[in-house]
C-alpha cells in the first residue's frame, strides 16, 4: 500500500458540507472480494470496504490499521458508513445526505448491457473530469478518427437547461467517424448530457444500429482527494454483437486518450470564477456546470470565486450565427 | 491470421502492435479483460499462458509469450530487411539483447508505477519510481552520448531496432506513474524520433508527433527499414 494512502488514515480532510453530505461510488460491487479488506480514499480520508461472507452485503468503514488484502468479517465491523448499491457500484457517504441517489431509467430495460468499464485513477479533480466529459470540442483532437475528425470540428449550437437537481444539455450534434464499437461508418451523432450530481455525469447517445434508442455512458467520480479522482466508467449499452470485454476495451481506449489531457490541465482544481478561464461556444454546458457548482456553494476540488463579479457574468454562449 | 491476446492500455501489448504496424503485418487483436476483469489470471487463460501475462501471440498455431521474445520472433519472421533485429552484426545484436533485457527493468519499475497510480496495483510506489529514475538516468546518458556520435537509436546501428520499440512505451507513459520526463531531455528527443518512424501507430495516452519536419536521424533509416512491400 502506498505511503500516501496510509498518511491520512481514517480522517477526511474535507470540511465542505456540500461535498460531505453527498453519495460517492467507491467500487463496482463485483470487484469486491467477500471477506477481504479493500482500501481506497474518499475526500482525503482512507476508507476500507468488503463484502460479508457469502457476498451479500457490502460494508464500508473509515480505515483503521487494517491492511489491504487482510481477512475481515464484515458483520463484525464497528462504525459502518451508510451504503447504497446502485448501477452495480457501492456508494457511501461521510455525511448525512438528505437526498437519495439519482436514477437512470434505461437501466431497467431488459436487453441493456450494464457493466463497469473500469475504475481508473487520474491525477486531476473530479470537476475537471466532469467538464472534459461534457466537452465535444476536443473530440477531433483527442479521439481522432473515432469520436471526431478534422476538418469537421464544429460544435453546433445546443440547448442547456439547469434546475437545482441537474443540468441537461440537449440537441448536441457532432460528426463521428466511429461513434461506438457497433458503428460501421461515420455519422452525425446526437448526444444528451446530464449532470445530476456534482461529480457524476452521463451522456446519452444515439445507438448506431437503432436510432430510436440511446446508449448511456456515465462517469461516476470518486474524489479521492481534491486533486485525485477515481473515475468509474459506467456502461449501459444496446449492443447485441460485441462482447463485454470488447465494450470495455472501447471505453478504456477513449478514457485512456483523455487521461493525459486531464493530467496536464492546470490548475487541477476547477476555477469557478467566471473570469478565470475564457469560455468559447463549446463551453456552454461547462459554464452552466461551473455556475451550478457555485450556486450549490461547493468548495471541494474547485477554486471558488472569491468575490462577486463587478459586472454581470458573461452570457453562456452566443447564439448560432450560421 | 496472426492473433494477439491484447489489452489496449498494456505497454507490452502495444509494442507488438507497433512493430506489426511498422512491418505492415495484418493481425487480429483478441481483447483480454485485463482490467477490471483479471481475465489473464483466470483458469481459462492459463491454458494459453500459465504465467498469466499478456501479450501472447498465436501465429497460425505457433504460440509465443513474453513481450521481448515476441518482438524477436516477429522481426525475424516478418522483416525481410533483417534490420529490426540485425543478427548478422554480433555487436549490434548483443546491444539489442542488452537493451531488451533493460526493458524488463523499465516494465518492473516505470510501468509498475503507472499501474499503481492508474489501476491501483499494490506496489511500493516510492521504490518503483526510484528504480525507474535510476534506469532512465542510465538510458538518457546513453542516448545523449549516442547523439554526440550521430547515432540516433539505442543500438549502434544507423536505423532503429526492436530495442527502441521495447523501451519506447515505458518511457513515453512514465508521467502517468509520476515520473516526469523533464529530467531526461535526450529521452524526449529520442521518443520524438521513434514517433517519426514510418508506420508508427499510437496507443491510448500516446499522441502522434505534431505535423512538421522529422527530427534529424529519423527518416533515412526508418524510411527503408522493415517495409517489405
Amino acid at each position: 500500500m502506498a505511503v500516501s494512502d496510509t498518511a491520512t488514515m481514517g480522517t477526511p480532510s474535507c470540511t465542505d458540507p456540500v461535498a460531505l453530505h453527498e453519495w460517492y461510488p467507491i467500487s463496482a460491487l463485483v470487484e469486491i472480494t467477500p471477506g477481504l479488506v479493500h482500501r481506497t480514499q474518499l475526500l482525503g480520508g482512507a476508507i476500507s470496504y468488503t463484502r460479508t461472507p457469502g457476498g451479500s452485503r457490502p460494508v464500508v468503514w473509515p480505515s483503521g490499521g487494517e491492511a489491504s488484502g487482510a481477512e475481515v468479517d464484515g458483520l463484525a465491523v464497528d462504525h459502518q458508513l451508510p451504503v447504497r448499491v446502485k448501477f452495480g457500484y457501492v456508494w457511501t457517504t461521510l455525511g448525512r445526505p438528505e437526498h437519495e441517489l439519482f436514477d437512470i431509467a434505461e437501466c431497467d430495460e431488459a436487453d441493456r448491457r450494464i457493466q463497469n468499464g473500469g475504475s481508473i485513477m487520474v491525477a486531476t479533480s473530479a470537476p475537471r473530469a466532469i467538464e472534459n466529459f461534457l466537452d465535444m470540442g476536443h473530440f477531433p483532437y483527442v479521439h481522432t478518427g473515432i469520436l471526431g475528425a478534422e476538418p469537421r470540428t464544429e460544435v453546433l449550437e445546443y440547448d442547456v437547461e439547469v434546475t437545482d437537481e441537474e443540468i441537461l444539455a440537449t440537441r448536441c450534434l457532432f460528426f463521428q467517424p466511429q461513434a461506438a464499437l457497433s458503428a460501421s461508418d461515420g455519422q452525425m451523432t446526437e448526444y444528451v448530457y446530464r449532470v445530476p450530481h456534482p461529480y457524476c455525469v452521463m451522456l446519452y447517445k444515439s445507438v448506431p444500429t437503432d436510432a430510436s434508442r440511446m446508449d448511456v455512458i456515465a462517469l461516476f467520480c470518486q474524489p479521492m482527494t481534491e486533486e485525485r479522482v477515481r473515475a468509474h466508467n459506467f456502461l449501459c449499452m444496446v449492443d447485441a454483437v460485441n462482447s463485454d470485454t470488447a465494450l470495455k476495451r472501447f471505453q478504456q481506449l477513449i478514457f485512456g486518450q483523455d487521461k493525459p489531457i486531464l493530467e496536464n490541465q492546470s490548475p487541477r482544481r476547477l476555477p469557478l470564477d467566471p473570469r478565470a478561464e475564457t469560455p468559447i461556444r463549446a463551453d456552454k454546458s461547462s459554464i452552466s456546470y461551473r455556475r451550478w457548482l457555485s450556486a450549490k456553494g461547493l468548495t471541494y476540488a474547485v477554486i471558488p470565486a472569491t468575490a462577486p463579479s463587478p459586472t454581470p457574468a458573461p452570457t453562456p454562449a452566443p447564439t448560432r450565427s450560421s | 491470421m496472426m492473433k494477439i491476446y491484447d489489452y489496449e492500455l498494456s505497454v507490452n501489448c502495444y509494442k507488438q502492435r507497433l512493430l506489426l504496424g511498422i512491418l505492415g503485418v495484418p493481425y487480429e487483436s483478441i481483447p483480454v479483460d485485463f482490467f477490471p476483469g483479471w481475465e489473464h489470471k483466470g483458469e481459462a487463460f492459463a491454458e494459453i499462458n500459465p504465467l498469466g501475462h499478456i501479450p501472447v501471440i498465436d501465429d497460425d498455431g505457433y504460440i509465443l509469450r513474453d513481450a521481448q521474445a515476441i518482438l524477436v520472433y516477429l522481426a525475424l519472421r516478418y522483416d525481410p530487411s533483417g534490420l529490426w533485429y540485425p543478427v548478422t552484426d554480433p555487436r549490434v545484436a548483443g546491444e539489442v539483447a542488452s537493451w531488451m533485457a533493460f526493458a524488463e527493468g523499465t516494465t518492473n519499475t516505470a510501468s509498475a508505477a503507472r499501474l499503481h497510480d492508474t489501476l491501483g496495483y499494490p506496489f511500493d510506489i516510492d521504490t518503483v519510481r526510484a528504480g525507474a529514475q535510476k534506469l532512465f538516468r542510465v538510458l538518457d546518458d546513453h542516448v545523449w552520448f549516442h547523439e554526440q556520435q550521430e547515432r540516433p537509436w539505442v543500438a549502434s546501428a544507423p536505423h532503429p531496432t526492436i530495442a527502441d520499440l521495447a523501451l519506447f512505451p515505458d518511457v513515453m507513459l512514465s508521467e502517468q506513474g509520476g515520473i516526469s520526463l523533464l529530467d531526461y531531455p535526450a529521452l524526449r528527443r529520442w521518443t520524438d524520433r521513434v514517433k517519426h518512424i514510418p508506420g508508427f501507430t499510437v496507443m491510448s495516452g500516446i499522441f502522434p508527433a505534431p505535423a512538421g519536419a522529422a527530427p534529424a536521424g529519423a527518416a533515412p533509416g526508418g524510411a527503408t527499414v522493415g517495409r517489405p512491400r
